[in-house]
């Protein structure tokens, strides 16, 4: 096993102007769950490529553990792809579909044997190892197919977006799964998707990237209490943290007709006059004061205990959309108007022009 | 069926119509079916009969669906030999209403068959190696024009004999991405492992059904790929540097291309300042050659192998007559006329549908070698012709739409039948 590190890598594809992945500096520690995760073309694929050996890297390092592998080609970087290949042999038994890539790699009887067994007691596939793969479940078939990966024990699994063809529930179930599985092996595992829901619920740390730029790298929770720019702010969480132009004003900013109380440093920190400011939906409160944002009510949600109130807001001439969490049973309803206002300890500003947090990082 | 059912086709097929796509693919009615034996796929795939020709169905989601078709149409265009997108096949729905998955219709291509269909008892070690090295030219082309394919196997290609060889055609474009500014080294590398490790997977499955004729070690047949994908990369894309007195170098490397099946379309040719060395490397490669010239020559579409075959036969019916300065088209025509037609015409009517005419026609000249070297003597082609239909041709299995009991493909991850296995004898460490 071993750790993973970009060092200023970048990949420059010929015949383009602008890096699909821009001097990517990453740590993923030995036996961590890294989540590659953004909008489709922000070179998280890219970045798992290069480290896979399939793109080059034009400028910068790759290493796994302390080798530099920048120009080593991909099957002896000790690296294994997983879900490349999901097809099972129909005549051949399980242990042979888990082991016959050693074979092919040379690996002694007795080892194979060792291997594979160990791969089926931490899959639970140890009494199917005498049976062919017709005889088993999907879940167990697919927990064959990543046993072929366990047994080559790789220093590093890579999972390319391994569960986009699956069916909304078999997703959820082999999320858990492979999630599960990883903690058990302790394997360095770096994983793209582009579904923050799979980042957050599978990553020890989530690396968001955006135009080959690495935006913020931190835990789930860091990333959602404490986002570093509005562009990670509006990406992660669903739904969406609300987030518009506010006009900051002595002691905080103006929200509709009250003032949200801010950081003295916010203010301090930008010369402008107004702000980005972010309220994720469960921190906005309906108000019974009529102070704060008025908001017209479009629809309510309701999910059991909770629901979502989707409604409009008009911030200074502009129409802003929002988004608040509110009590499954009593909410205000669709065609009402209500006020809203944010929980103070859990407003986000942004810089109006770099989009970077102005606010200390909340700590949960 | 619902009217919200959406069909994109590159062609109007009305039968596509008829096809029963408010039933899930697994329980279409076999009058529906086709039994066509077929690779081993990670999705539900079932071959169809549509006006006269069978397509391959597959069930997947609508954006794999649309992904898959627009690529196999793109790689269509870059003259690379796939299977041909029919249609995509979106919005299904149930009699009552549930949502059934998007499907992807391609045509079967006629004569073109999967690996597991390709021996009668048993794979032969001659046939895997032909096999591979098809596979291997198909890799070397789809990697040219920046192909990467993420899953080369055996059951994701077809192969349609050719004079002795086989010539492969892509059939699972899933995996695969096109990179505009080609592939790198590394991309190559990983495709070339992949395949290594899964024709490896696919022998040694035969040879745990009993399928692979003893003595073949799957690792030795599956490395072979790697070698000819070299050594067909290193004529194809390499540089040479020579002497600048050494010119006949330039014409050797072309010839030596169109052995190969391949014609060099532009040549990059660089002197060194001083004009003493050349550096010669392809630039534009094109393969089918042999196809082309005779082609143009004669009409004939014919794979590479056959069309180099029936060129040889040619040649020497120019040389047997005298004809090697006459104008080659009027010798082409002569052949063709006298030779080729007259042969292809005598098969009887109900022969002639087992096997391309090009392949019957190399078919019969391998024959009449045989009976020359047996009996000693020059046979001419028209005794050859009468054995070779009554003892060759007449016992072959029809080759054109292959209909045989469909073997156990796994599907996955949707299917999910449970049915007990019968334990194998011994221990599975004695297998792994």
């Amino acid at each position: 096993m071993a750790s993973v590190t970009f060092d200023k890598a970048t990949r420059l594809y010929p015949g383009s102007t602008r890096p699909a992945v821009d001097s990517l500096d990453l740590d993923v520690a030995d036996g961590e769950f890294l989540v590659l995760v953004g909008p489709s073309g922000c070179g998280k694929s890219t970045s798992l490529r290069m480290l896979a050996g399939l793109e080059e890297v034009n400028d910068g390092a790759i290493r796994i553990g302390e080798r530099d592998v920048t120009d080593v080609p991909p099957k002896d970087r000790d690296i294994a792809m997983v879900f490349q290949n999901y097809a099972l042999y129909p005549h051949m038994t399980v242990a042979e579909n888990m082991g016959f890539a050693l074979k092919i790699a040379g690996v002694g009887k007795e080892e194979r044997a060792t291997r594979v067994l160990e791969a089926a007691k931490l899959l639970d596939l140890e009494p199917y190892l005498d049976r062919k793969p017709k005889a088993l479940s999907g879940g167990q078939r697919q927990r064959v197919a990543m046993g072929r990966a366990i047994v080559r024990q790789p220093q590093v699994f890579l999972m390319d977006e391994p569960l986009s063809n699956l069916d909304a529930k078999l997703r959820v179930q082999t999320r858990t799964q492979i999630a599960s599985l990883q903690r058990r092996l302790g394997v360095t595992t770096v994983y793209v998707t582009h579904d923050q829901t799979e980042a957050l619920t599978m990553g020890d740390r989530i690396a968001v990237l955006k135009d080959g730029i690495l935006q913020q790298v931190g835990t789930p929770r860091d990333l959602y209490e404490s986002p570093a720019n509005v562009f990670v702010a509006g990406f992660i969480g669903s739904p969406a943290m609300n987030l518009f132009v506010a006009d900051l004003t002595d002691g905080g900013i103006r929200f509709g007709t009250g003032v949200a109380a801010l950081d003295r440093d916010v203010q301090a920190a930008t010369n402008l006059s107004q702000v980005t400011v972010g309220v994720r939906p469960e921190d906005l409160v309906v108000s019974t004061t009529g102070e704060g944002l008025q908001v017209q009510v479009d629809l309510v949600e309701e999910l059991g205990a909770d629901g979502y109130l989707y409604g409009h807001a008009d911030v200074a001439g502009n129409r802003v959309d929002v988004v608040a969490r509110v009590d499954g049973r009593a909410h205000p309803n669709a065609g009402e108007s209500v006020f809203i206002t944010p929980e103070p300890k859990h407003i986000h500003a942004f810089d109006l022009e770099s989009g970077q947090r102005l606010t200390r990082a909340i700590h949960a | 069926m619902p009217a919200s059912l959406n069909i994109t086709a590159a062609k109007v097929e009305p039968a596509l119509l008829d096809l029963p796509w408010s039933a899930p693919l697994d329980s279409w009615p076999d009058e529906t079916i086709a039994a066509l034996p077929k690779g081993i796929s990670r999705h539900l795939v079932r071959f169809a009969n549509l006006s006269g020709y069978v397509v391959a169905i597959k069930e997947t989601n609508e954006e794999m669906a649309r992904r898959e078709y627009e690529m196999l149409r793109t790689l269509q265009r870059l003259d690379i030999p796939c299977v041909e997108p029919v249609a995509v096949i979106t919005n299904r729905h149930t009699e009552d209403g549930a949502v059934l998955q998007s499907a992807l219709v391609t045509r079967h291509l006629k004569f073109s068959m999967p690996y597991r269909a390709l021996y009668s008892r048993s794979m032969r070690p001659d046939t895997a190696v032909r096999l591979v090295d098809a596979l291997a030219v198909l890799m070397v082309r789809l990697h040219i024009v920046g192909f990467f394919w993420g899953d080369v196997s055996l059951s994701n290609t077809l192969f349609r004999r050719d004079a002795g060889a086989f010539a492969a055609y892509l059939v699972d474009a899933e995996t695969g991405q096109l990179y505009q500014g080609g592939l790198s080294n590394g991309q190559r590398e990983n495709d070339l492992e992949i395949a290594r490790v899964n024709i490896a997977g696919e022998l040694f499955d035969l040879e745990a059904g009993g399928r692979l004729e003893e003595g073949i070690d799957p690792v030795e047949v599956s490395n072979g790929i790697v070698e000819q994908y070299r050594m067909l990369w290193k004529e194809l894309t390499s540089a040479e540097t020579f002497a600048s007195n050494e010119r006949w170098r330039i014409s050797q490397r072309v010839e030596r291309l169109n052995r190969l099946g391949f014609d060099i379309e532009e040549l990059a040719i660089k002197t060194d300042e001083g004009g003493t060395t050349v550096r010669i490397q392809p630039k534009v490669v094109d393969a089918g050659h042999h196809s082309r010239r005779l082609l143009r020559l004669t009409g004939l579409d014919a794979g590479e192998n056959q069309a180099r075959r029936l060129l040889n036969d040619h040649d020497s019916f120019a040389a047997r007559r005298g004809l090697e300065d006459a104008d080659e088209e009027q010798v082409a025509h002569q052949w063709l006329s006298t030779v080729f037609e007259p042969v292809i015409r005598s098969i009887p009517r109900e022969l002639r549908g087992k096997l391309e005419a090009a392949e019957m026609f190399h078919q019969l000249l391998d024959h009449r070698w045989y009976l020359s070297q047996d009996q000693n003597r020059d046979i001419p082609l028209a005794e050859a012709l009468t054995s070779y239909v009554d003892n060759v041709l007449r016992h072959r299995r029809d080759e054109a739409t292959i209909i045989e009991p469909p073997t156990g493909a796994i599907t996955l991850p949707t299917a999910a039948q449970l049915e007990e296995d019968e334990p194998q004898p011994g221990s599975w460490r004695d297998k792994v």
